[in-house]
């Protein structure tokens, strides 16, 4: 059985890389190798998942420099021409151990871009039908997968130069609920997106876009949002 | 977090005013080299080109409008180089580039005026 060569991030910030060899096989995914080594050569690995399937977006880490879903890539994808796997926490997030990172500053970023709904009716009252072919329920649409793995945030050139940037994935969240007709706050999280730390801060790199395992568009939700704040600016709405 | 850099609303503008004036930038530009090519290959010399702008009002708006669009455009595009490259952000940096603002109008339409007069 042939073997593969994995380096693997211990530590924090003062971390190093360590290095191990675990077997390999056809079809292993780079989840699958950090729970090797976790289970046969070293149980103090620090690193998360819970689904394996690609829902729960718990297990990014950055494979080889790229930021990547470890349950849904395949080693072979990752190696691509290279002899072995580095594997690291995801970047522009602090590591609290190994392969963990602290995901508290992008969920409330989340929250500060007003990521939850907000309904205006009641229990009450009858549903608000949304035609299926309807253009703003479309968006909806091309945006709503996302699961939260923050791949995105840690492909971002911009949230690593710009810390109060709220990132990728909030933006796209908040573009979701923008076309929400459903939704009352509207006005309210146009003002909390928009400006130097909300979708004006995109320099257009794509990073997001090219890296989302989901394929979704950010670029395309925050190029959404420029449009409408910038109307609601000229309004005097903002 | 960045020092607070005027309300959202501003900054929103801002971004509007950078689409806009590189929307004029692209046109300017675009005449401006035709005619420079256009100009080059007919052999005139800069004598000769400066006779032809004298007193004319056409290039006189047009450049006129291409520096104020400059104007515009540039500071507000160096505005995130600053604040992600030098970390200088803040109402120091808006006043900085406010003056770089003025000075590249200043001496823009102090060139206009020159081929103009």
């Amino acid at each position: 059985m042939s073997r593969l060569k994995v380096r693997v991030w211990r530590g924090s910030g003062e971390g190093r890389f360590e290095s191990f060899e675990v077997p390999r096989h056809a079809s292993q995914t780079v989840l699958d190798v950090v729970t090797y080594i976790q289970r046969v050569l070293d149980p103090t690995l620090a690193y998360r998942f819970a689904c394996r399937v690609g829902m729960c977006g718990s297990c990014a880490m950055t494979v080889n420099g790229i930021p990547r879903w470890t349950c849904r890539t395949h080693v072979d994808v990752a190696l691509k021409d290279r002899g072995e796997l580095a594997i690291a926490p995801l970047r522009n997030l602090p590591v609290i151990r190994d392969l963990v990172t602290d995901m508290t500053a992008f969920f409330d970023k989340w929250a500060q871009a007003k990521g939850g709904f907000q309904g205006s009716r009641t229990r009450r009252e009858p549903f608000h039908a949304i035609a299926p072919e309807k253009e703003s329920r479309k968006r909806i649409d091309a945006a709503i997968e996302c699961i939260g793995c923050a791949v995105c945030y840690s492909a971002c050139d911009v949230v690593a130069r710009n810390p109060g940037y709220l990132g990728p994935a909030a933006l796209n969240r908040a573009w979701t609920l923008v076309n929400d007709e459903r939704d009352a706050a509207r006005a309210e999280r146009l003002r909390a997106v928009a400006g130097d730390a909300g979708c004006h801060a995109c320099h257009t790199h794509v990073s997001c876009t090219e890296r989302c395992p989901k394929q979704l568009s950010p670029t395309a939700a925050i190029a959404g949002l420029k449009r409408e704040t910038a109307r609601a600016a000229l309004r005097g709405e903002l | 977090m960045s020092a607070p850099q005027g309300s959202v609303r501003q900054q929103t503008l801002l971004w509007v005013a950078q689409r806009a004036s590189a929307a004029v930038l692209a046109l300017c530009v675009a005449v401006h080299l035709a005619t420079l090519i256009y100009a080059v290959r007919g052999g005139l010399s800069a004598a000769e080109i400066l006779a032809r702008t004298h007193a004319n009002v056409v290039w006189l708006v047009f450049y006129t409008v291409f520096v104020l669009a400059a104007a515009v455009h540039v500071p507000i595009g160096l505005r995130p180089v600053l604040a992600e490259w030098a970390g200088w952000r803040g109402r120091s940096s808006d006043a900085a580039l406010l003056g770089f603002a003025m000075l590249i109008t200043w001496m823009g339409l102090r060139a206009v005026a020159a081929v103009f007069a």
